[in-house]
Order: C-alpha cells, then structure tokens, then sequence
C-alpha cells in the first residue's frame, strides 16, 4: 500500500528539512522524501498549502480507562488524538486501578491496538498502587512496551524511592516523568499564589511548592545518574533549574502545557472551573518566562496534560471541582497561534518540541521522516481559522477554559503506520475499521 | 437613583454611586426597628431562603429579623439539616429551592465564589452573606453605615484593619468599601496572616501596632480563631495578644476619639480587652444594630423595590 503526499511544506527536525517536496509512505513506511517519481499506483493526498510533518506525539494525557469510562475511553481518547493531529500519545497511569507492571501495559496496548487510532505509549506506575510506599515492577511494566515511569497527578514524595526509581530505570532506558510539586507546601491551595488568590479568597500554590520539588528531582537524578523528565513545568524558576541541570550535563528533560503558555491566574477571576488544573495557571512573570523559554529552547517538549472530568464533576464550587482541562484537541491550535504566530516558534522548532523530542525522551522511534521510519504524518493547515467549539469535541469530556476561542492553524490529515485516519479534516472509519 | 444590580455578590465590583445609594437607602430603615411595631409590608409575600453552610448566629439572625421587618416569609436552611450532606450538590439544592417560587436567596458557604456561582444557575437574586476568604459585602456595608452616622465623612479617614487578613472576608469586603469612599486602609497582623499582594487591593500592610495605632481614625479588629494555631500561623494565643491584642494600656497611644469596630464574635482577652470592647470608643453593638438596617435595605432593593432612598420608608 503507497500513499503519496504530494507537493506539502516538510517539516522535520530531524533531518533539517524545511522544503516543499513529495513524500511518498509504502508498507507503514516513509519511502522517500523528495521527488516521487516511483509513486504509480499510490494512494494521492494533495498536500498543496499544508505542513507535512512527522505524526506529532503528545507525551502527557489521561485517558481514564480503567475506572472512569465515562470521562474518557483509550479509544475515545485517541480518536480526540487523531482529531487534534497526534498520531501518538502517552497514557499516564492514574486510573483506577493504576496502570502497573506488565499486566497493566499490556491492558492498555490491547486497548489502543483494538481501537485502531493514534498510537498509545503507556507510562506506568513508579510505586505500587500510586501510594508513594514501595516500587512498582517497572522493569516488567517496560518490557512490556511501557515508554515510562510515573506516579503522575502527585508527586513521589519519598526522596529515598525517587532515587531508586532513577536508579533503576537506567537499565530500562526509560525516563522518570516527575509530577514535581511539594504537596504540603501545596496544602488545600486551588490556585496560584498571588495578589489574584488574594482578590478572590481561594487557597493559594506557591510557585515555590512546584520550584522545591524540582530542584529535588534534579539532586536526585545526579545522585542516580538516573532520567528525569519534569512534567508540566509552569514556572520562571523551574525552568531555571531545569536549564542549569542541562548545562551540568545531567539527563534532565521538560515540558511545557498550552494553558501554561496561553494563560495566567487572571483567567481564573470568575471562578470558572475549567481555569483549575495543577500545576495551576501562573503569573504574567512565569507566562512571558514559559515563552522565553520555548524561544530558547530551554524547553524539550510541549504536552497537553489532557485531563478529563465529567461536567457535573466540574460544575460545582470551585474549591470542589478536581483539578484538570482536556487539550488534545485544542494543543496544536493553542501552539501555532501563540507561539508560532507571534514568532516565539519557528514551525521547525514547534514540530520539533511536538514529535522529535517526545519521541526521543520516550525512546519510542517515530518523530522523524527519514526513509524507513513507521509513517506516522501529520499534515496540517497554519493558515486554516476555527473557532473551539467543545460540543464538537471527540474526547468525551468537554473541559476546556478555550471555548469560543478564536484559533489559526488546524491538523488536515493524518496518517498512523501508513494508514490514513483522518483526511481533510474528516475522521474516517469508526472502530478501528480503518482502510 | 434606581438600584441595577440583580445580586449582591460583593463590594469589589460595585461603583462608589452604589454604595452610597444603599447606605443612603439604609438610613430610611434605621427608624423602623426603633418603632413599638416594627414592621413594613415591602416585601409582604415574598419568600427568602437564608441558606447557611457554615454556623452563624449573629448573620443569619440579622438576615432574618430583616426580612421579618419587611413582612417577608423567611425559611432558614443549616448546613447541618440541608441535603448536601446527602451527596446533593449545591446546584441541585438551590435549583429545588428555586423551583419552590423564592424571590431571594441569602447563602453564606465556606467555598469562595460559591455564590458568584449560584447567581449564575439561579434566576433569583443571591445575597453573599460571606464567602470562604473571599467577601462578606453586607458586613463591610453595615460597617460604613456605622462610620457615616458616627463620623458623617471617608474622605481622609485612615482605617486599620487588625488580625488575620488571610482568611477574612470581612478584611477584604471592608478594603474595598473604605478606599471607594476616599478612606485610607492599612491591615495589620503578623505576616503569616497577610495574604500575598495585599497591597494590589489598595491597602497598605503593617507588622507593628504600636506604630500604626496612633494614626488611626477607626480601628477594626478581626476575630482570632483557635483552629489557626494548630496550623502554626502563630505560636500562641499569649503572644498573638502581646503583639496585637488591642488593651486599654495600648489604646493609650490612639487618638482620642477613634472608633474601635469588631464584627464579634469577640475573643475578649484575645484580640480586645473587655475595658476597651466596652468603653466609650467601641461601636460593636452600633455595628450590629445598624446591620439590620443595612439588610433591610440590601433586601429591598433586590427585592425590587422601586422607591427612591428618600422615601423608601
């Protein structure tokens, strides 16, 4: 099977490309990337006007199977994924039950094969159950096909097992995605620390809560020599400490949200539910030092830390609703028109921080097109305008505090292992029954 | 003048012209409860839930001898007797109690923004009667309205606020009143207890009470709750007092006729000394007397009432 995407900007860091040319995918490979002369009896996309890229990879979600089906199911989930123009996502383990050891991988790759949409790398759980206590089989968990460890939507308060679990994956190649954030200091805080937190009477999470934690995290992986990927990083000093560890050589990593990068604690002054999320929505300070950042390149990835809740769960008090937004499928759009737009990414750089480096921080191939890598491509449209509209959403949970935005930019098509799942902006297939 | 506002959620967002509106309003009211009846039919026929999630003697008896006065039907809901103890959120029990034809709700709830959130699922007007840490609008209205008939001007007046700013809605409700009015304010306590950027709301910030106290024109002191201490937001009760409890010895170096306001329950030996709680510059029970007035008035204008301040009454 020949699939030809034809006369398409090429975008791919991984090999300094930034050219308009074809790219041709045979048997769930690229093939070539060029001039397509041998493409008889390929499969056209016209790709005239478009970005063609490698399949982005959103590196944090929860996509709530097993447990809470009713916010979010791996197949629903990756569909949102397909939707938003990601050919893979990984999976945080928080469900309930945690996703641990092999059996729990293995759950979710079954889960993601039978589905049929965007690729699933399962992160599972560092310590047994998500308590914090004991380690978890991680070394079972990635021998079946987990891409991490992580007790993501809390922190690894132990230091002694943190610098274990560092330790212990190094033979596993795998990174320890820390969910930094000193959960005391953090207390019952809602929101950002700060003059607003005072406006409006709502506990407040000092940046300082998430900046120990870090600074933690780091000490530990140079004491482990072990692979740290920060999640969510959402302040000026985090990302400070996190730019120090790389010059000291140490294997530290990080990412960045779109809400972190879009949005301030200012967003929060109405109460709406869906400006509540941990970490939570910083100041103007960290927001312009989240952009300094991403233009430097002090930043390795941008993930969406897609969090699904139910309407009635965040149709409450503010100080009851759970923290979390969903953002697959608004990710790409938030980037291209904040970041790309207003010239802090250039689009090499953001296909950079949205496939290349996730999939070299997860280890998981894909995020390139070199001739013979699996034929994961996005194709989208910087110039396509849309407005948010969550009652459109894929995923089944509609908590985004981006709705009626304005957007530029939109994934087109896209392409998973050769197979086309998404084509002009139209899902194809439901089920897996994909061509 | 007519009142626009269909709640009254805080005094953040209402204009200087509001304020003054609803004391001048209030000043029509004081009067009937000095009457051997003290009712009108303002709002004879309509219903008012006081719907409380937090325990409350002196607020909710206020709300309700209030509405009593303006002939209202009045139904009292305790967190303790309503159904979110259940498992109902607070949407569903507020729209049953919609659904039962009410005319306003009065809700405190110990979550901020709780009631920003029911005026906007409720097609009734919402009275805040004090919301987490956030605003607690009719204290800092009734708190005015005692300062305008005992000192008749704002303009000038410097206010110190005194205690735990962090956690008080009646701190914040009153910083926004006085400065609207041309008052100057200045919190004080330790600093575990003045929330960050406090100074954005318009008030500047004091560790030390002896060096504040003799520029103040009113002084407002804030009840010091125990439950603070286990959360070591001070070492002790002693100590708090020996910093920041206001003592007749103390109130040596204040001018002569400040107003010392406190909106109780008062830790007597804590925050205030019985010779000052009780002597000649205390107006707590003025405060409390005119917060009926200020309540009826709060009422009736959401109530719908269409008749100027003047002749409300």
């Amino acid at each position: 099977m020949k699939t030809l995407l034809k006369g398409g900007r090429v975008v791919d860091p991984s090999q300094d490309l930034d050219a308009v040319c074809d790219v041709l995918l045979e048997d769930g490979r690229v093939a070539v990337v060029g001039a397509a002369a041998q493409a008889g009896g390929a499969e056209v996309i016209d790709a005239k006007g478009l970005v063609v890229c490698p399949g982005l990879i959103d590196m944090h979600v929860h996509l709530r199977e097993p447990g809470r089906e009713d916010e979010e199911t791996i197949e629903s989930g990756t569909r949102a994924a397909v939707a938003g123009g990601f050919t893979a996502v990984a999976s945080m383990p928080n469900t309930e039950p945690p996703i641990e050891g092999d059996e729990g991988v293995k759950f979710v790759l079954a889960k993601a094969h039978e589905a049929g949409l965007a690729r699933v790398y399962p992160i599972a759980a560092v310590t047994q159950g998500l308590k914090g206590e004991l380690l978890a089989e991680i070394g079972s968990a990635v021998r079946a096909g987990a891409a991490g460890v992580s007790d993501d939507g809390k922190p690894v308060e132990n230091s002694a097992l943190m610098r274990r679990a560092l330790e212990y994956s190094r033979m596993l190649g795998v990174p320890v995605i820390s969910h930094s954030e000193d959960a005391a200091l953090s207390g019952k805080g809602v929101m950002n620390e700060g003059p607003v937190s005072t406006l409006l009477g709502l506990k407040g999470i000092p940046d300082e809560s998430e900046e120990i934690a870090v600074a933690r995290d780091i000490a530990l992986a140079r004491l482990a020599s072990g692979r740290l990927h920060i999640a969510h990083a959402s302040t000026a000093r985090a990302l400070e400490l996190v730019l120090s560890a790389k010059q000291l050589g140490l294997k530290v990593t990080c990412e960045v949200t779109p809400h972190h990068f879009t949005l301030t604690d200012e967003a929060v002054k109405e109460y709406g539910t869906n400006t509540k999320m941990k970490p939570p929505l910083r100041s103007e300070r960290d927001l312009c030092a989240l952009r300094n950042a991403l233009r430097t390149g002090a930043v390795d990835a941008i993930a969406s830390d897609h969090a699904p809740h139910s309407a009635e769960e965040k149709d409450q008090e503010y100080d009851v609703a759970p923290f979390g937004i969903v953002g697959l499928e608004t990710s790409l759009g938030l980037a291209l028109t904040e970041l790309y737009r207003k010239r802090i990414l250039s689009l090499v750089d953001l296909v950079r921080l949205m496939s290349t480096n996730p999939a070299a921080i997860l280890g998981t191939g894909g995020g390139s097109l070199k001739p013979g890598k699996p034929a994961d491509v996005t194709l989208f449209d910087p110039e396509k305008e849309w407005t948010v509209d969550p009652s459109r959403f894929y995923s089944k949970s509609r908590n985004t505090p981006f709705s009626g935005w304005q957007l530029k930019g939109k994934a087109v098509s896209v392409i998973v292992d050769g197979r086309v799942l998404m084509r002009d902006g139209e899902m194809i297939g439901e089920q897996g029954e994909t061509s | 003048m007519k009142f626009e506002r269909t709640d009254l959620l805080g005094l953040e967002d209402l204009s200087r012209q509001e304020i003054e509106f609803i004391l001048t309003t209030a000043e029509s009211f004081v009067e009937i409860s000095e009457r051997p009846i003290k009712k009108v039919p303002m709002m004879r026929g309509m219903t008012v839930v006081n719907l409380f999630f937090e325990p409350s003697t002196r607020t909710r008896t206020s709300f309700e001898l209030a509405e009593k006065r303006l002939s209202a039907d009045t139904v009292n809901i305790s967190a303790s007797t309503s159904a979110t103890v259940k498992g109902e959120t607070l949407k569903d029990t507020a729209k049953n109690l919609e659904a039962m034809s009410i005319d306003v709700l009065v809700v405190r709830h110990s979550a901020s923004g709780a009631p920003h959130y029911l005026a906007s699922v409720l097609g009734c007007p919402v009275v805040n009667a004090g919301d987490g840490a956030h605003e607690h609008p009719t204290q800092a209205l009734l708190d005015l309205f005692t300062i305008k008939r005992r000192l008749g001007r704002f303009d000038g007046l410097k206010l110190g606020i005194v205690g735990d700013i962090l956690h008080s809605r009646v701190a914040r409700s009153n910083i926004w009143g006085f400065t609207k009015l041309g008052a100057k304010v200045t919190v004080c306590g330790p600093p575990t207890l003045i929330p960050p950027g406090t100074e954005t709301l318009g008030a500047e910030v004091s560790y030390d009470l002896d060096a504040l106290l003799p520029s103040l024109d009113v002084l407002m002191l804030l009840r010091i709750q125990t439950e603070r201490l286990s959360q070591c937001f001070f070492p002790s009760l002693r100590e708090y007092a020996d910093f920041f409890g206001v003592t007749g010895e103390r109130m040596k170096r204040a001018k002569k006729d400040i107003v010392v306001m406190h909106p109780g329950p008062l830790n007597r030996g804590v925050e205030i000394t019985p010779d000052v709680a009780d002597g000649p510059q205390s107006v707590i029970l003025e405060q409390v007397k005119y917060g009926l007035a200020v309540r009826m008035a709060v009422l009736y204008l959401l109530g719908g009432g269409e008749l100027t301040g003047e002749n409300a009454a």
